[in-house]
């Protein structure tokens, strides 16, 4: 099962570096090749971080200081609830697919992903989503702005702009749904002789879990957005209490959906800092089964603890208890991780190249995010962080300094095998450190606002909260304007550099280190044998 | 090229410094970045409960950082430091996963007795059912059978930067909540159009309004004194304009208020047939206007294109017949474009206004910014009769 015969996967295609494709726009169009795609991925979402990043400092030059000054209200929250939204579909999602494309076949030593033409469809179905969530800011009404959570009845009040939404959702879960069918296809059946399930690189197991939680509940997503549809239209009344229906009841399918969703984002960032930690301690992943177990034990959990974003709904107290003792055991799998990295490091022989900084970056930030995250679980607590500025500073600390920061580090550590040249070594700790520095001033003082009482998504605040907010606002555009260096040096790496061996990172094992920087266009022809 | 380089490094390094500098800079003012003083003894246990779990977090922060650091500083290549081949330990990491799951217990026996207690509403005092509306809150004094409307009092002016912001920007209302000390309160919170959430910091209390239901909740404030909170959950463009004001009185001053509260009520049932003349009825109606009509048609009653709202200036409603205007205010638009905007792009029904309310409103947009209606003052009598 481990492999299929050599000559079914690559039958009729023509072999080696001069591919018979199609030049300009065209190659980019039709190509079913899994590094084309991988690239377009990437690139699709670096834009997306960048419009949504134009977003979030509109947000928070708004409120630099209190009273209205740039933006009114309505478009406040359209900035709020696209910035979301576009982060979350646009940005880390296909990210994290950019990287699967690129390396799951070169880790489990496959000529291509399983299913090349469907992935050339997943990849081109989220420009035209992206384009009608763009679009929506221009249509009467003006875009969504219920919040990317888009509770109703206050969704079902707005304008067409919340008709585009739901359509563009419907579009990237049916892109993500091909993708993980892909991955899950291309994992299981691909694989070189030898390479047994144990034996898979932990960025490919990662992949492996994110794509059944994916297939798991991008459909719940879709059934949610199909009931606002109706309601919106059609008459139907799922969230309506006049009709027999219920508010909250969008709330349980849309979090059934929304908490595996947050692990489906850091799942593969996980699989990238478990690849660089080792590579740069030089030292194998202490514990590499109960990293496996730990994934697969936080993905299950995952299903289980949707509640807890809705602790101040009402519910009864049993309710309450499951989903906070719930919420509170997954401290235990991710503390497993946690540990686990650091005994890696423990005794290696560490440098501290752009990948590791990042990684350890990730790992300082990720674990205080980790922390908020457990204080948000106790209910009690929770009644009073629900809403504010404290839940905003979590989550920019898991999704941001966590899968933001492993996607830094994941695109320095590959990208001498993506483009054949080393990146430059300054640029990319400038832009580690830049970044660093500045995500802390942006986002820490937000705990501090959550504490005081700031609400959440509001476009002015009383004076009280004027001096964080400030400090808060120049730390973004900080972090927003390093991010230029990242653009600088990795344009600088494809256009030119010290030409990068084979393996360009002593410590590295696994498989597309073996393969020739640049990889070649097919890789992989002739499966390589694992011992 | 160099130099230009050179230049660049120097100047992020500068931007780099300033940056740092800004954190411990705004940290010598100490702005406020923990709780707010707790008036309820569930707020008290909510904050005993956080600053436990905190400086657990803390300490292991500490532990898992401290060997992180040390790692780096001891066992680096540059330091010559060899890479010792270990990996796999069963006992070491059956342990890692007990110990934190010990303290996980730890950390859930109190929340759980907190959580039991915040959630037991009976044999309370008395009850009040809170109401969200875009955007403001009614009260409803159930037993006592009167309520109101509670809306922003801040100014327009302040918002926009037109006047200097005063002490509670935001955070002030027209009639806050009015509840004794020491009393048990049940909280009924429903709401009448979207999700709402009623939030007062200092009582440990946020309970979602749902429109359709009615959740419970409690509390009881062991201090007099005024108490400020928000609305917690989006619910429009308003979202950030609707605060929650509460007003702990003593039992004598809160007995006091009750019984002006009723006399007020007693009055206005007594006589509605008193003729006001038309300063009374601008200058009610311009509070009026402001809390409820503003927010859509502006203060200047410039109106507002993007959600349908018409400017009033020389509207031709308003310096038209009275009784068609008194129809729309008291029944919503029922004629004419309806344009599907975020805001519902129609005009909504103001029928729980009082009489009162909506003539004096209607007599402001008829003698203001210009406006002179040829009917241009509307007594309370015609609204009672307008209504169905």
């Amino acid at each position: 099962m481990s492999s299929i015969p050599h000559d079914l996967v690559v039958g009729g295609v023509p072999h080696g570096e001069h591919a018979h494709h199609p030049k300009g726009i065209m190659r980019w169009i039709t190509t079913t090749n899994h590094k084309d795609i991988g690239t377009m991925y990437l690139w699709f979402s670096f834009t997306m971080f960048l419009v949504g990043g134009v977003m979030a400092l509109t947000i928070r030059s708004e409120l630099f200081q209190p009273g209205l000054q740039i933006v009114n209200p309505e478009f406040f929250n359209s900035m709020t609830t696209l910035h979301g939204l576009i982060m979350i579909f646009g940005a880390l999602m296909p990210g994290a697919v950019g990287f699967a494309n690129w390396l799951i076949p070169m880790q489990i030593g496959a000529p291509d992903m399983a299913f090349a033409r469907m992935n050339n469809w997943s990849f081109w179905l989220l420009p035209p989503a992206a384009f009608m969530l763009l679009l929506s800011l221009f249509v009467p009404g003006g875009a969504s702005s219920g919040g990317w959570t888009m509770y109703p009845p206050l969704t079902i009040q707005q304008g067409m702009g919340m008709d585009l939404t739901i359509f563009a959702i419907h579009i990237m879960g049916a892109s993500s749904i091909m993708g993980s069918i892909n991955i899950i296809t291309t994992i299981l059946n691909l694989r070189a002789p030898g390479m047994t399930l144990m034996k898979l690189p932990l960025f490919c197991w990662a992949w492996l879990i994110t794509a059944y939680l994916l297939i798991a509940v991008m459909p719940v997503l879709a059934g949610a957005v199909t009931m606002l549809l109706t309601d919106r239209h059609f008459g139907t009344s799922f969230f309506n209490a006049a009709g027999g229906g219920d508010p909250v009841l969008f709330q349980h399918v849309f979090w059934f959906f929304g908490h595996p969703e947050v692990y489906i984002i850091i799942l593969p960032a996980f699989g990238i800092i478990s690849e660089i930690i080792p590579t740069f301690s030089r030292k194998p992943l202490f514990g590499y089964a109960s990293m496996v177990y730990a994934l697969a034990a936080i993905a299950i959990l995952s299903f289980l603890v949707w509640a807890h974003h809705m602790f101040t709904t009402g519910m009864p107290s049993a309710s309450i208890l499951f989903y906070m003792y719930a919420t509170m055991l997954i401290a235990v799998p991710t503390g497993v991780k946690v540990f686990n990295w650091l005994a890696t490091m423990w005794k290696g022989s560490i440098t501290l190249e752009a990948p590791m900084l990042f990684a350890l970056g990730f790992l300082f930030l990720f674990v205080i995010g980790g922390f908020t995250g457990l204080i948000l679980a106790i209910q009690p607590i929770d009644v009073q962080f629900q809403d504010t500025y404290y839940v905003v500073a979590h989550f920019h600390y898991v999704m941001v300094a966590g899968t933001l920061f492993a996607f830094f580090g994941g695109t320095y550590y590959w990208l001498p095998k993506w483009t054949g040249h080393m990146y430059n070594e300054k640029l990319a700790d400038w832009h580690f450190w830049l970044s660093f520095v500045f995500f802390n001033v942006a986002f820490f003082p937000m705990h501090f606002l959550g504490l005081a009482g700031m609400p959440r998504r509001v476009p002015d605040y009383a004076q009280q909260f004027t001096d964080w907010n400030m400090v808060s606002t120049i730390g973004a555009f900080g972090f927003g304007l390093s991010q230029l260096v990242f653009l600088t040096a990795v344009v600088k790496c494809i256009r030119g550099g010290a030409p990068a061996p084979a393996k360009p990172w002593d410590g590295a094992t696994t498989l597309e280190w073996t393969l020739p920087s640049p990889a070649p266009y097919h890789s992989f022809e002739t499966p390589p044998t694992v011992k | 090229m160099v130099r230009k380089r050179r230049e660049l490094a120097r100047w992020l390094r500068r931007a780099a410094i300033a940056a740092l500098l800004a954190v411990p800079a705004a940290a010598l003012a100490v702005p406020p970045w923990y709780f707010q003083t707790p008036a309820t003894p569930v707020a008290r246990e909510i904050i005993t409960l956080h600053d436990l779990i905190f400086w657990i977090c803390v300490a292991i922060f500490i532990g898992v950082f401290g060997t992180m650091f040390y790692s780096l500083y001891r066992h680096r290549k540059s330091v010559g430091h060899q890479a010792v081949q270990f990996h796999e330990n069963t006992a070491v990491e059956v342990i890692w996963t007990i110990i934190p799951f010990l303290i996980l217990l730890f950390m859930a026996w109190p929340a759980t007795k907190t959580i039991l207690a915040a959630h037991d509403t009976a044999a309370s005092d008395m009850t009040i059912k809170v109401t969200g509306y875009q955007w403001k809150w009614n009260y409803d004094y159930v037993q006592e059978g009167f309520g109101y409307y509670s809306t922003l009092a801040t100014p327009l002016d302040q918002i926009e930067g037109r006047a200097p912001k005063d002490e509670h920007y935001l955070l002030e209302v027209d009639n806050p909540l009015v509840v004794p000390v020491g009393a048990k309160v049940r909280v009924l919170v429903t709401a009448n159009d979207v999700i709402h959430s009623w939030w007062v910091p200092a009582f440990g209390v946020k309970q979602d309004a749902i429109p359709g239901f009615v959740r419970d909740t409690w509390f009881r404030a062991d201090k007099v004194g005024i108490y400020r909170g928000q609305c917690a959950e989006l619910c429009g463009k308003e979202h950030g304009f609707m605060p929650v004001v509460v007003e702990v009185k003593s039992k004598d001053d809160y007995a006091k208020w009750v019984a002006e509260q009723k006399q007020k009520l007693g009055a206005a049932a007594q006589n509605p047939n008193k003729v006001w003349d038309e300063k009374e009825l601008v200058a009610h109606g311009e509070q009026v206007f402001n809390a409820n009509c503003a927010a859509c048609h502006q203060a200047g009653g410039t109106g507002n294109a993007a959600i349908g709202a018409p400017a009033l200036v020389g509207d031709k409603v308003v310096l038209g017949p009275a009784q068609h205007q008194i129809d729309v205010v008291l029944n919503g638009q029922t004629d004419g474009v309806v344009q599907k905007a975020p805001t519902g792009g129609k005009m909504p029904s103001w029928s729980q206004l009082s009489d009162v309310d909506i003539a004096s409103v209607i007599t402001y947009t008829r003698n203001s910014w210009g406006n002179k209606a040829g009917e241009n003052v509307v007594q309370p009598s015609a609204v009672k009769a307008e209504r169905k």
